[in-house]
């Protein structure tokens, strides 16, 4: 709807007549009533704007619903904000037409004054803006007036809908018109016994919100076979709610797997494959997030493109970083796994304090692409989250490719070979120095690409990669070290299981249990859910 | 015994010996013990600046007691125990006369003792939980009374809410601040089934399963809103999910205690309009002094973008009342100016005047402000005047009975009405 506005507002802008008519299809008298009187006392004026006008005040309720609705100081005329190249002007709210010397971006607070709203109001606008709606020509629009205005109907609606009900064409809104004249009867009292009864039929198939509300308050009514049956219709809808309400959580156990498979399938590289005790992991995701945030900073205008572009960058820095590290420090320290730990840790800490002086320790904002947020609304019950959504498809994709890297190309089969019997390969020829240099860099460039998913979800700040680090490990022990099907497997077990958990025991307990069942299972089985088997193993 | 006391006057004697030489230096020493990295970094950061420009103010009108004022800046990076090092550290080894300091509760618990042992002075800006009120603290951010409790008030009264989310960070202040909500609603007759209480860790990123519960709570028939004492950085992907999941603030309103101008710049607040906040200052709010004062910060971090909010106002009177409370007693004597301090008066940046209660808690306004799509927030609504800050909670059975008055004859952090007593506690 916003985007339907803003673009509207755009071509409006362009196609600009100068030429502008002072008729206005809303009195001035009212208008300048709006304009004078406080946000507490605004509602009746809406009313009476809503009753003399009707159609006509579609507009102004919508301009004033989206908060941009502006009056000019010196005319108390009305105008709406729009924003063009970056500069907010204002145009006349009725037309959408510029106003002679309003079109100007150095027209300022000075000059206009911003019309405020409050919830109370909004909950008004949207009733009064539904009620208008019911007459549209769009069918989509008339369905969202109508589910908009289940949550309060009275007797004006009811009419209204019982008068359209029958000349109603579109199967959908038909259905959510007799859902509204349902839930009436249902209410009425003095309806028959029977007829409330079949209302209240009628009403248990429908997840909507508001049905449920109604129904709630029906469990008090006088009549028993009225309250039996909104019990009965209550725990149908229950029944079907808590299915989805399964298939949700699984979404979000799925999600959190996703994450945690992203941030430690590059660990799972340089930890599983190449057997070095990465401290500095973490840092790479981190890098990844800040690349992110650079690359929004140098295309502000084009946020929407900014991940196409940042994924690849994240990758070179991140894997270029890998490789330095590799070459400058653990190549120095091979088979002396604690001083690369050390070592590492300590290359960990000097990334961050390195960030916090180039970007401050502040977290930054790294802007969502409009097509990642908002949701997937299935049912009024169940919406996946858009941006959970793209990162799941996305970790599966890392993963794929990952593989097919390390399984089909000469640089995976080198990779397995010197993981596997280093000497040996030596004596094959292969290049062992340069294998573990490109191995380590591509460990830490998918660290990076993660590093860019994580950014839309969490803050992007110098501590980002402390708080993946632990789970990482986790991952990877969990799953196996050196097998990225274990890595798969444990990212998605501990992530579902923490989200099923989560609501019985809640975050913090949730977290603590995962963590002791993981040092049990270790206990037992200490090479993880899928141990390497032959002689490479030992 | 007698013996201990000698080598104790002696080593006094010494230490002040010892001292002497910094005592005579010729600048008043302020601290600053605010974290400038970390997960509080975000809010924390802005209250250091906030100190710096009151105290190069103070130096433009000729400093105090004829002397400048210098600013020690130290930080505790988010790390608790760390505030107690550095509270130390000023104490000791930089010889501060006042501390400004601490955001979160468990921070301000962790430099208590020192400040005790040390006979510090600090001021502690921030809404927090109460049940606290020591002798060498100046709480002026809200206490519950002024702050969560109106807030609830609003909630019930103008809104219609019936049912509740609790929703907080794993600490001190919202786990007290919910147990006192908890009591006080159902003292209301909100029934316990119409309270959920959440709790998650400092950072936590992944708010999908309990903005889902929480929307699952808000759809079984009655009002519902979330009063939310989540803190730090964690407070932008939960708003993030809350707009991702569509939760608008007209179907479930979210107020927030944590959650001001400063947290919100930066933030696309597009979904969160409508979302509530209480607090005793916005920025918003029209008034001469805010204006001088939000211009002078504007200046003073040369950014026209920057924003002002509660707990600097907080800072700013807290600042005041320290230079009025010196000048008065003619040095900076801790002692001397805690007892100077009470009674002390500043006028609010919104109107009105902050008095400087016999329990070191201020009287302030109550504000509740619903965000707006520009960052900033549009009060709906207000205490008619000022409210007293109560550091013992009337709805907790275990404090009820309990009061502060750091005056005399009471002299005590922690009295008894009832079997009138001094439990002893130091705070």
């Amino acid at each position: 709807m916003r985007h339907l506005i803003a673009l509207c507002c755009c071509l409006f802008g362009l196609l600009s007549l100068p030429a502008f008519s002072a008729e206005s299809p809303i009195s001035k008298e009212l208008l300048t009533e709006l304009v004078d009187t406080k946000l507490s006392k605004l509602q009746p004026v809406v009313a009476k704007i809503e009753a003399t006008s009707g159609e006509d005040a579609l507009p102004l309720f919508n301009t004033l619903l989206a908060g941009k609705l502006y009056y000019v100081r010196a005319t108390k005329d009305v105008v709406g904000q729009y924003t063009l190249d970056g500069d907010k002007r204002y145009q006349d709210v009725f037309t959408s037409q510029d106003v002679n010397g309003l079109d100007k971006p150095s027209f300022g607070s000075k000059e206009v004054k911003k019309i405020r709203v409050n919830n109370k109001l909004r909950v008004y606008l949207r009733k009064a803006i539904a009620g208008i709606q019911l007459t549209s020509k769009s069918p989509a629009v008339r369905e969202d007036a109508v589910h908009a205005l289940l949550a309060k109907l009275d007797k004006n609606t009811v009419e209204i809908i019982e008068e359209l009900y029958p000349k109603e064409a579109n199967k959908k809104v038909k259905e959510a018109m007799g859902l509204a004249l349902a839930l009436n009867v249902a209410n009425d009292k003095a309806a028959t016994v029977s007829s409330r009864l079949k209302a209240i039929e009628t009403l248990s198939g429908s997840l909507e919100n508001s049905v449920r509300n109604h129904l709630t308050k029906l469990t008090n009514d006088d009549n028993a076979s009225v309250v039996k049956a909104a019990n009965g219709a209550l725990e149908k809808i229950a029944q079907r709610a808590n299915r989805f309400a399964f298939i949700d959580q699984l979404f979000f156990g799925l999600s959190l797997g996703s994450v945690l498979l992203l941030a430690s399938i590059g660990l799972a590289i340089t930890f599983g494959v190449m057997g070095v005790i990465n401290m500095a992991h973490g840092e790479m995701i981190m890098l990844g997030a800040y690349t992110t945030y650079v690359v929004q900073l140098l295309m502000p205008n084009h946020i929407d493109y900014s991940i196409w572009v940042a994924i690849p960058a994240a990758f070179m820095v991140s894997g270029l970083m890998g490789v330095l590290i590799e070459r400058l420090v653990i190549s120095r320290l091979h088979g002396r796994p604690l001083e690369t730990l050390l070592a590492t840790f300590g290359i960990s800490l000097i990334l961050q304090q390195l960030v916090r002086t180039i970007f401050s320790p502040l977290n930054r904002q790294v802007s969502t692409p409009s097509w990642m947020s908002g949701s997937w609304e299935i049912n009024p019950v169940l919406s996946l989250t858009l941006n959970r959504l793209y990162i799941l498809a996305f970790a599966l994709l890392v993963f794929i490719i990952l593989v097919a890297i390390l399984r089909k190309t000469s640089l995976g089969l080198n990779v397995r070979a010197v993981s596997q019997n280093r000497n040996m390969a030596k004596a094959m020829g292969v290049k062992t120095h340069r294998v573990d240099a490109m191995t380590f860099g591509l460990g830490s460039g998918i660290a990076g690409v993660a590093g860019v998913a994580l950014s839309q979800l969490t803050n992007v700040g110098p501590n980002l990669g402390q708080a993946y680090i632990i789970d990482s490990f986790m991952v990877v022990v969990f799953g196996g070290v050196g097998n990225l099907l274990g890595t798969l497997v444990a990212a998605f077990s501990l992530g579902i299981a923490t989200k099923f958990l989560e609501p019985t025991t809640g975050a913090v307990l949730a977290a603590i249990i995962v963590l002791v069942f993981i040092i049990l299972f270790i206990q037992k089985r200490p090479k993880g859910l899928f141990p390497q088997k032959g002689r490479a193993a030992e | 015994m007698k013996l201990k006391t000698l080598a104790s006057a002696i080593a006094l004697s010494g230490a002040t010996l010892i001292a002497l030489p910094s005592m005579a230096a010729d600048t008043i020493k302020v601290g600053v013990l605010h974290s400038l990295s970390g997960t509080m970094a975000i809010s924390e950061t802005t209250l250091k600046d906030t100190v710096l420009m009151m105290v190069e103010d103070q130096n433009k009108k000729g400093g105090l007691l004829g002397k400048k004022l210098e600013a020690v800046v130290v930080d505790p990076a988010s790390n608790w125990p760390l505030f107690a090092e550095k509270g130390r550290e000023l104490l000791e080894q930089e010889k501060v006369d006042v501390i400004f300091g601490s955001w979160t509760s468990v921070s301000r618990k962790s430099v208590l003792p020192v400040l005790e042992e040390l006979n510090g002075l600090m001021f502690y800006p921030v809404q927090y939980e109460g049940e606290e009120s020591s002798k060498n603290v100046f709480y002026t951010g809200a206490a519950p009374n002024q702050q969560a409790i109106p807030a609830v008030d609003y909630l019930i009264n103008e809104l219609g809410v019936e049912r509740f989310v609790l929703a907080g960070t794993d600490y001190v202040y919202p786990r007290t601040t919910n147990k006192i909500l908890e009591a006080y609603l159902k003292a209301k007759g909100v029934a316990a089934s119409d309270i959920m209480i959440n709790y998650t860790p400092f950072g936590h990123s992944d708010w999908q399963s309990i903005v889902s519960d929480v929307k699952k709570f808000g759809s079984e028939g009655k009002k519902t809103a979330v009063v939310s004492t989540i803190n730090g950085d964690a407070n932008v992907p939960f708003y993030k999910e809350l707009g991702n999941q569509g939760i608008s603030a007209e179907d479930i309103p979210v107020v927030a205690f944590s959650v001001g101008e400063e947290e919100l710049s930066g933030l696309d607040t597009g979904p969160l309009v409508g979302h509530l906040a209480a607090w005793n200052y916005f920025q918003s709010v029209e008034s001469d002094a805010n204006e001088e004062f939000i211009t002078k910060w504007k200046a003073f971090t040369k950014d026209a973008n920057r924003v002002t909010n509660d707990p600097m106002e907080a800072t700013y009177i807290g600042f005041k009342m320290w230079a009025n409370a010196v000048t008065e007693a003619g040095t900076t004597d801790v002692d001397a100016v805690e007892q100077a301090m009470i009674g002390q008066e500043t006028p609010n940046l919104t109107g009105g005047v902050a008095v400087m209660n016999k329990n070191h808690h201020l009287s302030k306004p109550v504000l509740i402000g619903e965000i707006q799509d520009d960052g900033q927030f549009e009060v709906v609504w207000s205490t008619d005047g000022v409210v007293a800050g109560d550091a013992w909670s009337d709805f907790l059975p275990g404090s009820k009975d309990l009061i502060s008055d750091w005056t005399a004859p009471v002299k005590c952090g922690n009295y008894n009405t009832k079997t009138k007593a001094c439990s002893g506690q130091n705070y």
